[in-house]
């Protein structure tokens, strides 16, 4: 594969929710194999960014590309902004996964279920190869042992290990994190911070809105921080946690710390 | 009072077979009006108003009238209409079994889209974004996710219509079908033996009721499994 195009180029983005104006032109590049953690204190902008990616949320202006490809918009006749083209947004969204704060687990299906749901109904896989894959995947998160559990029948850890494992069975260019660990129990956050360590050492590229300070400290290639819709100051840790230049960053730290 | 059993156990093979018509009727308009209430339902819920709207006009009539009287402007009404009479559709029209089966469709019809109206609307937003964000299409989205959770939703309230369904059939004895009220009442007809007779005709709807009731305990346990505490 190239490795000079971008995995994802975030160009200009712009978001706004009627009056208020959540986003104001984000730019963001993550290279294979980047690990971007975005940072900033609750209402700064952090998951409409990761939601505006993959289109949950659509934004008013900007432009997204995914390893190259530029997902086309067109304005609609009410002013709204869409996709022009369903299959390219559809075919986009299986290399961004995502992974909620809230799991979303399908609640219906067992874990196994949930995995292999996608690979077969969106990709295609046959029933038999999306089965070993979902089962090794399973095993590498630490849940195959419960993958014939229904997810209300696992912890909040656990549920988010086999969400990990469901968006992993994409074989996504990007992994999109939206506050993974928000929603868990103190004790559980480990566990789930671990397997995403695993994931950011094996070169996977992603994309992660954190609360998880330590984390971003130790695994992350690059820290944004957002600060009212805009990057405040984005570098590698070292630089934004050891020396950082803005002076809100520097107060959020303290808060954080 | 004395009951006359001799003429209860009499009457029961000729009550057994208007249950069967009952039975007939209830399980065909079941089937009818749950194919029926999947697309309306999903109109229901669409973001175009217009689209919104004419389902919600059928479900208003069918949920706001009698069934009783709906029935009677079916069977008895539309006789009235000269386009009714000489197009194709008079020989089935005119037709009591046709007209009970027809009506009872419309009816259940237009409360299970509703019922399942409500359960679409209560698919937890989260797991549809799920789905979105993985890729999936609008129709595999429906197909996989948004119905069989929705299905799983309505159970409990759909075994309720059903229910009703069951009992608001003896109003095809108005329209000359012999199903169970209706063999009831022919029966009494020729006993004299009203209370002899609707006891044993209250007993086999209580019995199917009692069926019904069970069978959908079991369903809900099995299809329901996901949201009760794991047992094994």
């Amino acid at each position: 594969m190239n490795d000079t195009v971008p995995s994802l180029e975030v160009r200009d983005l712009h978001k706004r929710f009627g009056e208020h104006e959540v986003l104001r032109g984000i730019d963001l590049s993550a290279r294979k194999g980047d690990v971007i953690s975005i940072i900033g204190s609750s209402g700064s902008g952090k998951s409409t960014l990761l939601r505006c990616i993959n289109l949950l949320e659509v934004p008013e202006r900007g432009e997204i590309e995914v390893h190259g490809e530029r997902l086309e918009m067109r304005v609609r006749r009410d002013g709204q902004r869409e996709a022009s083209d369903r299959r390219q947004l559809q075919r986009i969204r299986t290399r961004l996964a995502m992974v909620f704060q809230n799991f979303n687990l399908w609640s219906h299906m067992t874990i196994l279920e949930n995995v292999i749901e996608a690979p077969i109904q969106v990709l295609g896989t046959p029933k038999r190869e999306a089965i070993a894959q979902a089962e090794a995947l399973l095993h590498k998160v630490g849940m195959y042992e419960r993958r014939d559990y229904y997810p209300a029948h696992v912890s909040g850890g656990q549920q988010q290990r086999a969400a990990i494992a469901r968006a992993l069975a994409m074989e996504p260019e990007v992994m999109l994190f939206d506050e993974p660990t928000s929603a868990l129990d103190p004790e559980l956050v480990g566990e789930v911070l671990a397997v995403m360590r695993t994931l950011a050492e094996e070169g996977r590229t992603m994309l992660v809105v954190t609360h998880e300070m330590a984390f971003a400290r130790d695994v992350s290639s690059e820290v944004v921080f957002l600060h009212e819709g805009a990057v405040e100051e984005a570098g590698p840790p070292v630089e934004l946690f050891g020396a950082p230049r803005s002076d809100r960053v520097r107060q959020f730290l303290r808060h954080e710390n | 009072m004395n009951l006359e059993w001799g003429v209860m156990l009499e009457s029961l093979p000729r009550l057994l077979q208007g249950t069967l018509l009952t039975l007939e009727l209830v399980a065909l308009a079941l089937v009818a009006g749950g194919l029926l209430s999947v697309p309306l339902a999903m109109l229901r819920v669409s973001s175009n108003p217009v689209l919104r709207a004419l389902p919600l006009a059928y479900t208003f009539f069918f949920r706001g009238t009698p069934l009783l009287v709906q029935l009677f402007l079916f069977y008895y009404g539309l006789a009235q209409f000269e386009v009714v009479r000489e197009s194709i559709f008079w020989p089935i029209v005119r037709e009591a079994y046709w007209s009970a089966l027809i009506v009872f469709t419309l009816n259940t019809g237009a409360y299970t889209t509703e019922i399942l109206r409500g359960a679409i609307q209560a698919v937890p937003h989260g797991e549809v974004e799920a789905a979105r964000a993985m890729g999936m299409s609008g129709g595999t989205l429906y197909r996989r996710i948004v119905l069989p959770r929705a299905y799983r939703i309505a159970l409990p309230a759909y075994g309720n219509e059903i229910i009703l369904m069951l009992k608001a059939s003896a109003l095809a004895s108005t329209i000359t079908l012999l199903d169970l009220t209706g063999m009831a009442r022919t029966v009494i007809a020729k006993t004299y033996l009203p209370v002899e007779i609707f006891l044993v005709a209250g007993a086999i709807y209580l019995a199917l009721t009692f069926l019904l009731v069970n069978g959908f305990r079991l369903l809900e346990r099995r299809v329901l499994r996901f949201q009760q505490p794991r047992t094994a």
